[in-house]
């Protein structure tokens, strides 16, 4: 599915940075970020958190068959990340010959996701090396 | 609050329907549980239409308005109801709390869904919609892939296998061969599922339900003039539902749906039973790693032991309790929408005693489960005869 730049736009802070939030009325961590704390609903004070990225998978898997936009990469690994600092994290795990394991250790890197064909966008994200 | 009865059931033939579009597949059902509720068009007050993703399908919306359209039912309320793959269910909810309410008397609740116009990978992005889309389906992550991500962590906690998930499938096909409206009517073994091709490890072909079409349709109403319309109608002793969110990595536990879990223990508690005392239940197989959570999360089995009970049959048509008689997702097939009333149509047969070939013995009690996504929605119904 092609998407509008700007909906690209608005996300690049968190892809790229990993920049989540935390709430400083209970001090829990959220990546990606969100509006409202989920533990305290209107009371909530979120905060700008960029995280360093360590981590371990949780859980992981290998998509072979992929949606359209993902068809020139596939397959790849998907993980599920708990990060160090709090949050789970969904995200690729680059294949550096290092085969993915349920307690393995990660580090969030900044990679190109994806091409949008010959003249398209270019996506970047983070994703997750094994180490 | 007033008893509810479903009086009516209707259904098409599930799969891949050539011939028939998203009017006719309505049409078929709609007619079908009229007639078997004996009501005219004029009769019915309200409908709800569950439909996921129409528009995405074949570029239809506003498909309630076009169901009552379809069915004669000449200028009545009609609200579509889209609650991912949980529409079905969401839907028959709303028609329960119509009637319950003492709003409306007769409603028919519709659930549909026309998939095999589009390409595979065209209803795997429509499909993806049920989940998050800028941080689970923007990053190519599929729901295969989601369950994958499930599984492979109960695999990792409780020691689950992939023989065992397997045997859901197996299970599954084993009952649609007996059903007339499944997509499936073709036994498969353990072997052959896992010899299937690998869409996302450790889930194979044969551990995914299909894409397909179809539709199903339920009459309610007032149980105390229920008996006006069938002489054997079905009470809806519960209806229960609960939400989660939508991203995957947010749940509390990866290994079990909260939603399940919350919607059933309402639904208990509403009907004043406990999971021993179901029978029969439809179950949402959307994969087979989802019946083993769904088995749990209802409390039929302790969380880790699901695997292995399925896998020695005790969830067979019959067995200790039945489980998918219909054939489920996996083997009647999975038109989204059309899946949660489906679910029901096929209680309301086995407690009237008219599932045939594969009619549980002695069904009283049944209950359905329909979740949307990864499950971010579930759906719970318990039902009994009320003649």
């Amino acid at each position: 599915m092609e998407r509008s730049s700007s909906s690209l736009w608005r996300k690049i802070r968190a892809r790229y940075n990993l920049v989540g939030n935390v709430c400083e009325n209970c001090s829990t961590a959220y990546f990606p970020p969100r509006i409202v704390c989920r533990k305290c609903g209107r009371k909530s004070k979120m905060e700008e958190k960029r995280f360093n990225g360590d981590g371990e998978i949780f859980s992981f898997t290998k998509i072979r068959v992929p949606p359209d936009t993902f068809k020139d990469e596939a397959p790849y690994f998907i993980g599920i990340i708990k990060l160090k600092e709090g949050p789970m994290v969904e995200g690729h795990i680059i294949d550096n010959g290092v085969e993915p394991e349920i307690g393995g250790k990660v580090r969030a890197q900044f990679r190109k996701m994806y091409v949008e064909g010959d003249e398209g966008l270019i996506y970047y994200h983070y994703k997750f090396e094994p180490l | 609050m007033r008893d509810v009865a479903i009086v009516g059931v209707g259904l098409t033939r599930f799969g891949e329907r050539w011939n028939s579009g998203l009017k006719e597949l309505m049409a078929e059902a709609g007619l079908a549980a009229l007639e078997d509720a004996s009501v005219s068009s004029r009769d019915v007050e309200m409908l709800y239409g569950g439909t996921m993703a129409s528009g995405k399908f074949v570029g239809q919306e506003h498909t309630a308005a076009l169901m009552a359209d379809q069915l004669g039912f000449s200028n009545i309320p009609a609200v579509r109801i889209e609650n991912a793959c949980a529409s079905g269910g969401s839907a028959l909810r709303q028609g329960y709390i119509a009637v319950a309410s003492g709003i409306h008397d007769v409603v028919v609740v519709g659930g549909v869904e026309k998939m095999t116009d589009v390409t595979a990978s065209e209803a795997t992005t429509a499909l993806g919609g049920a989940g998050d889309q800028e941080w689970e389906l923007f990053q190519g992550i599929t729901f295969p892939g989601l369950y994958a991500l499930i599984a492979k962590r109960h695999m990792f906690e409780y020691g689950t296998t992939e023989e065992q998930m397997a045997s859901v499938a197996v299970k599954n096909h084993e009952n649609a061969c007996k059903n007339q409206f499944a997509q499936f009517r073709k036994s498969l073994t353990v072997d052959e599922v896992m010899r299937s091709k690998v869409v996302s490890d450790p889930l194979k072909l044969l551990d995914c339900s299909p894409i397909s079409d179809g539709a199903a349709a339920v009459v309610l109403a007032p149980l105390e003039t229920a008996k006006k319309y069938n002489d054997t109608p079905i009470k809806i002793m519960a209806s229960a539902q609960a939400s989660d969110t939508l991203r995957l990595a947010d749940r509390e536990k990866l290994t079990e749906l909260k939603a399940t879990k919350l919607a059933a223990q309402n639904a208990y508690k509403q009907a004043k039973v406990t999971a021993k005392d179901i029978d029969v239940v439809e179950v949402h197989d959307c994969f087979t790693i989802a019946e083993i959570l769904a088995m749990e999360d209802l409390g039929i089995y302790q969380k880790g032991k699901a695997a292995k009970a399925i896998a020695d049959g005790e969830t067979a048509l019959n067995g200790k309790v039945s489980v998918n008689t219909s054939g489920g997702l996996k083997g009647c097939g999975h038109p989204v929408g059309a899946t949660g009333v489906k679910q029901a149509a096929e209680i309301v047969w086995q407690l009237r005693g008219e599932a045939k070939d594969r009619q549980v013995k002695d069904a009283e009690i049944g209950m359905t489960h329909n979740v949307g996504g990864s499950g971010a929605t579930a759906v719970v119904h318990i039902y009994k005869r009320a003649d």
